[in-house]
């Protein structure tokens, strides 16, 4: 796994930046912290392990991205990062 | 149809408030080479979650001979897109290597046929084309005209008359109507000019097409304005349809309303200005009785 | 001149016999710009004075020195009507030692008028003042309109400092702080900053959804069966507001339709249909823009008016009994329409009362107008964070996502309904705001009591609590 980046700091984006770690750490700071910040980590975690990622670190900047583009944007890290896409080719 | 381009999570999350009948999320040109990847998956996991109601989803993807067409295609088949826009159409080949493309999708997940395809044409070798692409699969719902790139192609540039746009329009509206499906005309950018886009407009609705791409919600209620019929309009369409069914019943042959003849092109015209009049919300299905 | 009152800052301060612990007071038409609560607090500080208690009209960002005052114990108390920025991210989060006392302009007014905020000592800013006092909205170099929200400190405190940048001739007329209740002048090299206080004319919003949030409200006006020759109307400042205006002025001249008076925060926008013989005249609490401002210093026709004349609860005269429309924003809305302008969804004091309560209680119709959501922040919700305005006085709630009226007014909600508009149950507008975001987390609250929110009549309608 390399570093890589998706996203932006847009309102309603989140910019997701992914590199190698030991297990999964998320750092987040969000525009919503109080109202959404753990379910926002949570969510990202979900992403991660969904793609079988069991170790990264991502450091995240939220703007008050849904969770459909929370989901878009790590995915996106993560296969920049991995090069391994979620589609066939 | 509104145009949202597929990186902004921001614009796709509520580009429906404003009532458009469609929106295209685009893959292709507003979105930059370095996020082709990320675009596609905003766009999948938008159609996926966001509830877009009853407007009708329309994804344009990059061309099947880049490296995004089929991903594309993946993606928003899996995502239960309602239409394919496919771009830069050339040739009836190249709608059924993309019907293909989304069957093969549709068949691993178990919902074939479920999607449509809408060809944008936009060069002078498919308006040449035109029928051939219209009729090459039973998805196409519609064809449209992509302006910039068919005028570059022609090596002219656009006016705001829009006279080296005359063939094409007029051969995507009878390639369409020959095929039987609708036809969708080209956009227009300057939205500090709501004069001339009304002028387009009105001119493409004389022209026969049943819709026009957008850019802006600005732009909606020029469209909806100018095609939906107006009280006067549909009061004549209801006396001639009532006068036909008048006439039905009889067992009457010549129908006359007003003084004036009325022969089947006339009532074809009411029947569509009733449609376009409930389509358009101004009366209801029992009202148009 | 003979018996001029024209003192330093300090003098008057000492004239004023100001002592720890006692209440002063500003005013907020400098809004942004504003100079003179910085300026009088830094030099009360320098004095050694403690213990103040500060009774602004409001307070905004501008403001944020206060929070090295608070931390050195010379402002102890605060009410105003809002707070914004990092004085009220400090305040939230407990800098100071007692609850901030929120008031609308109204209930501010009647307090003090009650003499239930007893001012000890008023500091009232203004664009020009002769040598006696006499001070209005007017001059070289700053003008800020309708002084409404400082004639009943003036008239109350025990004792009025006006603080001026144009000190002209006597008699300085018309004015609107009269010399009878002036004891002190003191010039200053600026009230404020004139760039900030007014803008130029606001323009109308070029946003989507605000157009598309106006044009319903709009419809709703037109539609509500209060749409006739002789209305009377208030709108806020917010985009959608102005934009609304718009297009109800259109419907206005295709049915010939006259106001007779727009009432509140005047705008350009207002002056203009005003100048246009659309509405007869204009009442104004605060001029909002240099249009507005020009034109109550020019026009018989546009007055100002004190908070009390304004919109008090208790004078029945006031001009806020007599109006028909007010088109208002909000933070929140629940699901009983009660609605919360101070608090955000975060917990963080970022707004203000201003003439919301005041208004929508007693109005013919209020119309309160609003996103569904605010990015990822949800603007109908279960329950309001804080509440400002209750449910009862609200009657009609425009989003995007469709049309809620209060059960209380159905007569409303027929004729909406038959004008083909989108009326929908508030609770499914609520729903569907949380089925977008999702349900947020509840709010880290602690247990200090940081703002008292009062009713107009003076009593306890909510308490803030200081966020963790």
């Amino acid at each position: 796994m390399k570093e890589a980046i998706a996203g932006t700091l847009e309102s309603g984006d989140i910019m997701v930046k992914i590199g190698p770690g030991k297990g999964l750490e998320v750092e987040l700071q969000s525009s919503v912290e109080a109202q959404f910040g753990r379910q926002i980590r949570a969510l990202i975690a979900e992403t991660l392990e969904g793609l079988g990622i069991k170790d990264a670190h991502v450091d995240a900047i939220d703007k008050g991205a849904l969770d459909c583009t929370i989901r878009a944007r790590v995915t996106a890290a993560a296969v920049r990062a991995t090069g391994k896409d979620v589609w066939k080719d | 149809m509104m145009f949202v381009p597929g990186n902004n999570p921001g614009m796709m999350a509520d580009a429906h408030i404003y009532g458009p009948d469609s929106i295209m999320l685009d893959l292709e040109d507003s979105v930059t080479m370095a996020e082709k990847d990320a675009a596609r998956l905003l766009v999948h996991n938008a159609l996926k979650s966001i509830d877009y109601g009853t407007t009708e989803m329309v994804v344009r993807i990059n061309p099947l001979n880049t490296p995004y067409g089929k991903k594309d295609v993946e993606a928003v088949v899996k995502a239960g897109v309602d239409v394919i826009r496919m771009p830069k159409t050339e040739t009836a080949d190249e709608v059924r290597e993309l019907e293909a493309e989304i069957l093969k999708v549709e068949e691993e997940i178990g919902a074939v046929g479920r999607t449509q395809i809408m060809a944008a044409i936009e060069s002078a070798l498919g308006i040449v084309n035109a029928y051939a692409i219209a009729t090459a699969s039973k998805r196409m719902m519609g064809i449209a005209l992509g302006a910039e790139d068919y005028s570059a192609n022609l090596k002219t540039n656009r006016t705001p008359g829009g006279a080296e746009l005359l063939l094409a329009r007029e051969q995507i509206v009878v390639a369409a109507r020959a095929a039987g499906i609708a036809c969708f005309d080209t956009v227009y950018s300057n939205l500090d000019d709501m004069e001339t886009f009304r002028k387009e407009v009105e001119l493409i609705k004389t022209l026969g097409f049943d819709g026009k791409s957008i850019i802006n919600p600005r732009q909606i209620e020029v469209v909806n304005e100018v095609f939906t019929p107006t009280e006067k309009e549909i009061n004549k369409a209801r006396a001639v349809v009532a006068a036909i069914k008048e006439a039905q019943a009889k067992g009457s042959g010549v129908i006359a309303v007003n003084g004036k003849m009325v022969d089947r092109p006339v009532v074809l015209r009411a029947e569509r200005t009733i449609a376009l009049a409930i389509a358009a919300g101004v009366i209801s299905e029992e009202e148009a009785l | 001149m003979r018996n001029s009152k024209v003192v330093s800052l300090e003098e008057a301060i000492r004239r004023s016999g100001l002592k720890d612990g006692q209440t002063i007071s500003f005013h907020h038409h400098f809004r942004g710009g504003d100079k003179v609560v910085n300026m009088v607090v830094d030099k009360l500080a320098q004095m050694g004075f403690k213990d103040l208690k500060l009774a602004a009209s409001s307070l905004s960002d501008v403001h944020k020195p206060l929070i090295e005052h608070i931390k050195n114990g010379v402002i102890t108390g605060i009410s105003t009507s809002g707070l914004r920025g990092e004085l009220a991210d400090a305040i939230s989060h407990g800098l100071l030692p007692e609850p901030v006392v929120f008031r609308s302009h109204g209930g501010r007014g009647s307090a003090i008028a009650k003499g239930e905020l007893k001012i000890d000592v008023a500091f009232l800013g203004a664009s020009s003042a002769d040598e006696l006092g006499n001070a209005t909205g007017h001059g070289e170099k700053s003008v800020c309109g309708s002084l409404g929200y400082a004639l009943p400190d003036a008239r109350y405190a025990k004792h009025v400092v006006v603080l001026t940048d144009d000190l002209v001739e006597y008699p300085n007329m018309p004015q609107s702080i009269s010399a009878a209740d002036v004891e002190s002048v003191v010039v200053v090299e600026s009230v404020g900053d004139s760039s900030k206080i007014s803008s130029g004319a606001i323009r109308d919003s070029k946003n989507p959804r605000d157009i598309l949030l106006a044009k319903q409200a709009a419809k709703v006006i037109i539609n509500s069966g209060y749409f006739k020759d002789g209305f009377s109307i208030q709108t806020g400042t917010g985009g959608a507001s102005l934009a609304a205006v718009k297009y109800i002025r259109e419907e206005m001249i295709a049915r010939g339709i006259k106001a007779s008076f727009a009432l509140g925060g005047i705008t350009a926008h207002m002056v203009k249909l005003h100048e246009e013989g659309l509405i007869g005249k204009l009442i104004d609490v605060q001029s909002f823009d240099k249009v507005a401002a020009e034109s109550i210093h020019n026009d018989p026709l546009h007055q100002e008016v004190s908070a009390v004349e304004y919109a008090s609860g208790e004078h029945l005269g006031s001009a806020t009994h007599a109006l028909d429309i007010v088109i208002l924003s909000a933070l929140e809305v629940d699901t009983q329409f009660n609605v919360n302008v101070l608090v955000g969804s975060d917990g963080i004091i970022r707004g203000a009362i201003g003439g919301h309560q005041d208004t929508a209680a007693d109005s013919a119709l209020s119309i309160i107008v609003c996103p569904l959501l605010r990015g990822r922040i949800p603007c109908v919700v279960p329950k309001v964070t804080t509440l400002i305005t209750p449910g009862k006085s609200v009657d009609v709630v425009v989003t995007e996502y469709g049309i809620a009226v209060n059960p209380a007014r159905p007569e409303i909600a027929e004729k909406l309904k038959e004008a083909g508009l989108k009326v929908v149950d508030i609770k499914d507008l609520a729903a569907k705001a949380s089925s977008i975001i999702g349900t947020p987390d509840p709010l880290p609250f602690g247990d200090k009591v940081v703002g008292v929110v009062m009713n107009r009549d003076g009593s306890v309608l909510d308490k803030i609590y200081n966020i963790k």
